[in-house]
């Protein structure tokens, strides 16, 4: 039996909710304005929850068990965040109240603007921004109008590495920029020499590099300083996709390394939830020559209104900004359970989170690595990639390794991601998962490619115990049903 | 160590078994000159004194609940009945990921696909995605659906009373697309100005209905005027207002966008909140966001996944409708309870108290010396008021005197508006509140 939709469960007359009779003369109602009817679902309370509980019931989250989804970071969420972000005094506040009213909050803001700050090597960082391709589009916006304030239009090119996000060409395309594609090299790093090649053909017309380091294959690039200096020379600047910054906590500050822009991801590295696909936060941090291009506003203090031992928070408009990429200020309750988490953390704490999510990593490959082929023989940072395939087993695909592993209580990892390895599968374990879960995670794996051999069809039919089984996807797409309606 | 499980023999037995000497020695392809930087940051604090800390924080803030608040302009305070949050705080819904795997991500996805069948049946639409940032970013995502849809075309019309912040941030993202948007040049332009824009070049005509003052708009004219220049019709409405006005869909409208955050979000000081999409099916593969279909499995059960994803920056790259990934999702679920919650009679029931509450309080305010209540239009739950002092000032004394927090102050957007103030009646007021704002503006009248 399928769960019932919401809508089957109604039935005229039943409501979840009690509201308050009028206190006040009715107003006259131009019919011509009201609508006829609104067919939402009519339902009682009990079994509104009910519907919702069995609901949850379907789903995997990082509270039900390992999560190891490559270049999403799916760490452990402190109870204690969700907590703070539901005090009364933060959920309470309309977004236009007086700034007085809310110097709580914006301190909350200034400090989080500052921690990350000095987490990623950066003269100014906005929270506005809501998720992390949110935050590409704000810090490549920035990178063009860098350049058209310095006069040059001609810049429109940007590059992008083989093996980055999809969210990295999509963002250059939506700013109104040209791709340049560059491949990685037989260690995973950036191929210099098409680096040079593209740089020789594309330099003038070079906004700059869209790159993620570590990179989509868990590989810090070796060559990064040069990379960093050719873009430079060229009169490019240089973006970081920060999805992976959960390896570099505390390790090697992207701006240090010479990144020009970065966005973090709140959701990824500073330990708040995933929500199902969102909502995320996506802040960017700008080196000293683009601050003053970041969206508008930023908390800042105003010396005027300020006493001695108390700031006065205040909004404030950097001279050159892109303008606003979002309505207020951006996601003000993931901001609090950040600010909860890198308080809790502090300086040490934050290393130990790099420390062990890429001693997790490498311990990991290494218990697996005999019976799946890893394509870059190399240390890795937090996450790795190996190949879902087997020689003397062709019919067997990365997707049903992942599959498989849902029978075995796991969340499968990302798999055909990134597209230059094959069949690929993108592990990442993050630091807060113990070594029982990680022994327990690859004597699965290393079952698996045993019946890969011995009984592949347990492979192609898997999952077996789920509420539902595999789903026909291309029938998904082809007889789209895309709501419910009435028979 | 907070969050770490690992024991000393945990950190030795996984070191030996990777074949380094220390945890340390991983880290050898980060250039030496910048590893390991001392971060200036907080000394570490327990959980005790961190809630300490934040609850002295959230302590010092005035919140909508310490006075009787009027302010709305886009963030409105309604009620949120217990069971949102009750189904929000499930671990399995809040610490998942995007439902890439639909065996184990059921929940989500058919829980989004009753989102998307509510925001239809709200809209008056045929098709809803699984939600953006919030309302801004939706109308600047329908704007880039439109010029996808409208190969050729790249002029914008858009209306001065679509939000301040949305006209900006339709700027902001579009600033690298040469496109020409206008409209709003004249902040004080009416609806027959607005579609004087329209030509042959236009893609989209946006308007805001009920708009940044509140007022319903004539959205048959802006159809039919939008539609003769073959431009789509693109409406920033209101969830709360559609459980009583007829919906965009009904008038014509191409695309239906809008602030979700009145449906069982909270005001959380601006986010996160959920921007609503909806559109016709012809468009649906031109539209940006996640989507969710149903279909069955190998044993023909009905089951939910994301669909069409042809059209994403995972698949798609560099040729994507937009590059959104991570979207609100657990906010749409948010969302999506509520309205289930309340339902049909429910949303009609909220949305008449903010009406009627709304009337009353432009009535009783009308009748004060001094004041106006800008009546040129019918509104639904704000309307704007000519005060006989600036704002700001009434404002402070509200707040100061009366522990009211005011409206907003239309003069920071609309110079032809200096000393008009937005005001938003809602649910949340009951008449006592609302006795108290008139007698407290015919105090601070002069």
């Amino acid at each position: 039996m399928s769960k019932p939709l919401i809508f089957e469960l109604s039935r005229p007359g039943r409501c979840a909710a009690q509201l308050p009779a009028l206190d006040v003369p009715p107003a006259p109602l131009p019919q011509e304005l009201v609508r006829d009817d609104l067919a939402l679902p009519e339902v009682g309370e009990a079994d509104l929850i009910r519907h919702y509980t069995g609901l949850s019931q379907m789903n995997y989250g990082v509270d039900t068990g390992f999560y190891p989804l490559g270049s999403c970071t799916m760490k452990y969420n402190p109870k204690i965040n969700e907590e703070m972000a539901r005090l009364p005094g933060f959920t309470r506040l309309h977004p236009y109240q007086d700034e007085e009213t809310v110097q709580g909050a914006l301190f909350v803001m200034y400090s989080l603007q500052q921690f990350l700050a000095e987490i990623g090597g950066f003269a100014g960082v906005s929270l506005q921004p809501a998720a992390g391709a949110h935050g590409e589009l704000t810090g490549v916006l920035m990178m063009r109008a860098y350049h058209l304030d310095r006069g040059e239009a001609q810049r429109t090119v940007i590059l992008v590495p083989d093996s980055a996000h999809g969210t990295n060409p999509a963002t250059t395309t939506m700013s109104g920029l040209q791709v340049v594609k560059i491949p990685s090299d037989e260690r995973g790093n950036v191929d210099l020499a098409a680096l040079d090649a593209a740089l020789a053909e594309h330099g003038p017309r070079l906004v700059g590099m869209m790159l993620t380091n570590p990179n989509t294959l868990g590989l810090f690039d070796e060559h990064i300083e040069a990379i960093v200096a050719r873009v430079h020379q060229h009169g490019g600047l240089m973006y970081g996709d920060g999805a992976n910054l959960n390896a570099l906590l505390g390790i090697a500050r992207p701006g240090d390394l010479g990144f020009d822009v970065l966005h973090y991801n709140l959701h990824k590295t500073f330990s708040t939830p995933h929500g199902g696909g969102g909502p995320g936060s996506g802040p960017v941090g700008a080196a000293p020559a683009l601050v003053d291009f970041l969206p508008s506003p930023v908390v800042g203090i105003d010396p005027e209104r300020s006493e001695e031992d108390e700031p006065f928070f205040t909004f404030v408009h950097p001279s050159k900004s892109i303008g606003r990429v979002k309505s207020f200020y951006g996601h003000f309750g993931v901001m609090v359970r950040a600010y909860t988490y890198i308080r809790i953390l502090g300086a040490a704490g934050l290393r130990r989170v790099a420390e062990h999510a890429v001693l997790n990593a490498n311990y990991l490959m290494s218990q697996i690595r005999d019976r799946y082929r890893v394509p870059y023989e190399r240390v890795c940072m937090h996450e790795f990639v190996c190949e879902g395939r087997f020689e003397d087993a062709p019919d067997v695909h990365a997707l049903d390794i992942a599959k498989r592993l849902i029978d075995f209580g796991f969340h499968p990892p990302t798999n055909y991601f990134p597209l230059i390895v094959r069949e690929a599968l993108m592990i990442e374990p993050t630091e807060t998962e113990s070594k029982e879960t990680l022994d327990a995670f690859a004597a699965a794996l290393r079952r698996i490619a045993d019946e890969a051999r011995s009984a592949p069809d347990l492979l192609h039919q898997a999952p077996h115990n789920t509420p539902v089984r595999r789903l026909d996807e291309v029938r998904a797409a082809k007889d789209l049903i895309l709501r419910w309606q009435a028979e | 160590m907070p969050y770490i499980p690992h024991s000393e023999a945990d950190r030795q037995a996984m070191l030996e078994a990777i074949g380094a000497r220390s945890i340390e020695e991983l880290f050898k392809d980060v250039p030496e000159g910048v590893r390991f930087p001392a971060l200036k940051l907080p000394p570490a604090a327990s959980e005790m004194e961190i809630r300490w800390e934040l609850e002295a924080l959230a302590g010092a803030n005035f919140t909508v609940a310490d006075g009787p608040c009027f302010l709305g302009a886009g963030a409105y305070h309604h009620f949120v009945p217990a069971v949102v949050d009750a189904v929000l705080r499930r671990g399995e819904f809040y610490t998942a990921y995007t439902p890439y795997q639909p065996e184990v991500s059921q929940g989500t996805l058919q829980a989004i696909w009753e989102y998307q069948s509510m925001i239809c049946e709200l809209t008056g639409m045929e098709v809803s995605n699984a939600s953006h940032y919030d309302g801004a970013t939706a109308t600047a995502e329908a704007v880039i659906t439109a010029i996808n849809v409208q190969r050729k075309r790249r002029k914008v019309v858009i209306s001065p009373r679509v939000h301040p912040e949305y006209r900006a941030v339709v700027r902001t993202y579009t600033q690298g697309m040469g496109l020409e948007i206008t409209g709003d040049e004249r902040l004080d332009a009416d609806l027959p100005q607005v579609l004087a824009h329209l030509d042959g070049e236009t893609a989209c005509l946006i308007v805001q209905s009920p708009n940044f003052f509140g007022q319903i708009e004539e959205l048959s004219a802006a159809a039919e005027a939008a539609h003769a220049q073959k431009a789509l019709l693109v409406v920033v409405s209101d969830p709360i207002a559609l459980g009583l006005l007829k919906p965009p869909g009904a008038f014509g409208a191409d695309i239906v966008v809008g602030e979700g955050q009145g449906l069982g979000v909270g005001l959380n000081y601006g986010g996160p909140y959920l921007g609503f999409f909806a559109t016709r099916m012809e468009h649906v593969r031109k539209m940006a966001g996640r989507l969710v279909g149903q279909t069955v499995d190998v044993e023909g059960k009905r089951g939910f996944v994301l669909t069409l994803s042809a059209r994403e920056q995972h698949i798609r790259r560099d040729k994507a409708t937009s590059n959104i990934c991570t979207n609100q999702g657990l906010v749409a679920l948010a969302a999506a309870v509520y309205m289930a919650a309340l339902g049909r009679c429910g949303m009609r029931q909220v949305a008449g108290l903010c009406y009627h509450r709304a009337h009353y309080a432009a009535d009783q305010i009308d009748g004060l010396d001094g004041y106006a209540v800008l009546r040129d239009r019918p509104f639904f739950t704000e309307f704007v008021v000519r005060c006989p002092r600036p704002v700001a000032e009434i404002n402070e004394e509200l707040l100061d005197g009366w522990g009211i927090i005011g409206g907003y102050d239309l003069g920071r957007d609309y110079p032809h508006l200096r000393d008009h103030m937005l005001l938003c009646v809602t649910e949340m007021n009951p008449r006592e509140e609302i006795d108290m704002l008139v007698e407290a503006l015919e105090e601070v009248s002069a």
